[in-house]
């Protein structure tokens, strides 16, 4: 069963990242490399990739001739995708357990951003024909 | 020999031989989308048959002749498909069946040419490039680009398809051409190397090194064109660039400046070979972007301490390139070259003249340097700013890494003073 592992944070969580101190900085990255790394050494790992900052977010719609029009303002609330992991495990448990993982990256004290990992399942193809 | 190095050895022929009989095959039949899928079927032939019976006497003819009777069941499915006649295709598939003048001249020329056309976009040609001339499978390149299989075969299928539809000639170039298309081959394995220097992120036994394949290509075009000073140039620039990258990326990924990086773990022996060919190349006259880039590689690589660095000749080097070309990041260099010879403060006059290109107005490493000669001169806040600033524009992850742990760094150093 797939999974994918959602870790976001709002625009004032990714202003505070960016001025975390170095040791707590390298200590993150250090962490998040490691981690990917155990991934795709396990066999679980499918896909993880990090997002650029939502500065660089646009919204995209069509115009009635169906051009693109964007949009780069965005409410001070709205949640953004930081990055995510797509897993390929046995069970719900086990994708939780990465979860839990990576929910324990390290932060500098005194910096309580949102570290709720979200944990979807997959859709996968169509199922086995019924006897 | 172990069966495991014997597959290796044997992969490696392959991909010596797939361009020779693919040549041969395009020549012959004149398809080369279909001679394309002939030769990956004769190859993955030869790859299950030659570790276990042991290699033909002539692995080259033998591919070729495979490749060959391949073409013509195609060939004979097709003219049946079609109901068409397909006299001049068949009797040259079967002239070709006792042909022993499989080993015509060497055709790899003609197919990057050929794959590294104008017309295709550099994203085609080089998943192109890589399955024609370097002999990768479709799955391999996948894994470089990390990308889906069947995205990568979209890509090149595609790109076959746009060389069908464009009536592009498995020939020479015109006189006229010949040097300007070169130059397109030449970018397009310059990409290449790009691509695996810049995504290297640690090992991965999957993944096949482009870095590598670029040199290996480079290599290849050398041989043939060893008159060529810029082919010589490219050469010797991946060399002298790929000897420092060991010590380009820390244990997790991080990024270490060309000043900071550990000299010893940068390889000699590619450095020597490197500067050799630049020695032997330079003399000829004419000298290109190329083996200027060289050169500047190679007084990096020469200098034994970052201190020991002889800028004022990377000065002066980047002054010859930006006459020569026009490239926003070549101005750039140019600016930290400055600031190295002569000062932080001139560096900077020179950034302000670039503020006005459209180019890099928007671009992160405008910032970056920005930030970089900022911290040179003192002024720590306006270097922390755009230090930022850069980490909020950049697409590359240890590079953002990089760069807010060096605002992370001066904030420090700002607080405590």
């Amino acid at each position: 069963m797939k999974y994918i592992l959602l870790m976001s944070g709002t625009k004032s969580d990714f202003d505070q990242y960016a001025h975390w101190p170095e040791e707590a900085l390298r200590a993150n990255m250090a962490f998040m490399s490691s981690l990917g790394k155990e991934l795709e050494e396990s066999g679980a790992l499918i896909a993880n990739e990090g997002l650029a900052f939502p500065d660089q977010a646009r919204l995209v719609s069509a115009s009635d001739d169906g051009e693109p029009v964007t949009d780069g303002v965005f409410p001070e609330s709205k949640e953004f995708l930081a990055g995510y992991w797509i897993v390929d495990v046995e069970s719900p448990e086990e994708a939780y357990t990465i979860a839990a993982r990576a929910s324990r990256a390290p932060r500098p004290s005194g910096f309580q951003g949102n570290t709720a990992i979200e944990v979807r399942p997959v859709l996968s193809g169509p199922p086995e024909d019924l006897l | 020999m172990t069966e495991q190095s014997q597959e290796d050895a044997v992969e490696r022929l392959l991909r010596e031989l797939t361009p020779l009989a693919l040549g041969a095959a395009v020549r012959r039949f004149h398809d080369f989308a279909a001679a394309e899928d002939a030769v990956q079927e004769a190859s993955l032939a030869a790859a299950l048959q030659w570790p276990r019976e042991g290699l033909p006497e002539n692995p080259r003819a033998w591919l070729t002749h495979v490749t060959f009777r391949r073409m013509t069941d195609y060939l004979r499915s097709e003219s049946a498909r079609r109901r068409r006649e397909s006299e001049a295709a068949l009797e040259a598939a079967s002239a070709s069946e006792s042909s022993e003048s499989v080993e015509h001249e060497d055709d790899t020329l003609l197919l990057l040419f050929m794959c590294c056309h104008p017309a295709l976009t550099p994203a085609s040609a080089i998943a192109l490039t890589l399955r024609a001339v370097g002999g990768l499978t479709t799955t391999q390149i996948a894994h470089a680009f990390l990308v889906p299989e069947r995205t990568m075969a979209q890509r090149i299928s595609r790109a076959k398809q746009r060389i069908k539809d464009s009536g592009i000639p498995f020939l020479a170039p015109r006189a006229e051409e010949r040097a300007s298309r070169l130059r397109t081959v030449l970018h397009i394995l310059y990409l290449i190397f790009n691509e695996g220097y810049t995504s290297s992120v640690g090992p991965n036994l999957l993944r096949v090194d482009l870095s590598q394949e670029a040199i290996r290509l480079a290599r290849m075009v050398h041989r043939l064109e060893s008159d060529n000073t810029e082919v010589a140039g490219l050469l010797a620039l991946m060399l002298l660039t790929d000897a420092r990258r060991l010590a380009r990326t820390g244990a997790n990924g991080e990024l270490i400046p060309l000043t900071q990086q550990d000299r010893m773990l940068w390889n000699r022996q590619t450095i020597t070979e490197g500067v050799a060919l630049l020695s032997a190349t330079l003399p000829k006259g004419s000298v290109g972007p190329y083996q200027l880039q060289a050169a500047i590689a190679a007084v990096h690589d020469e200098a034994a301490r970052a201190s020991d660095t002889d800028w004022p000749q990377i000065l002066a080097l980047y002054e010859l390139l930006r006459r020569m070309s026009d490239n926003p990041m070549v101005a750039l260099s140019h600016a930290v070259a400055m600031a190295m010879a002569h000062g932080p403060g001139k560096g900077l006059e020179l950034l302000d003249t670039l503020q006005a290109d459209p180019r890099l107005a928007a671009h992160h490493r405008l910032d970056a340097v920005r930030a970089h000669l900022l911290e040179r001169t003192g002024d720590l806040p306006g270097a922390i700013q755009h230090y930022h600033a850069a980490a909020r524009k950049t697409a590359s992850l240890p590079e953002r890494a990089y760069l807010l742990t060096q605002a992370a760094r001066l904030a420090e150093v700002d607080v405590a003073s």
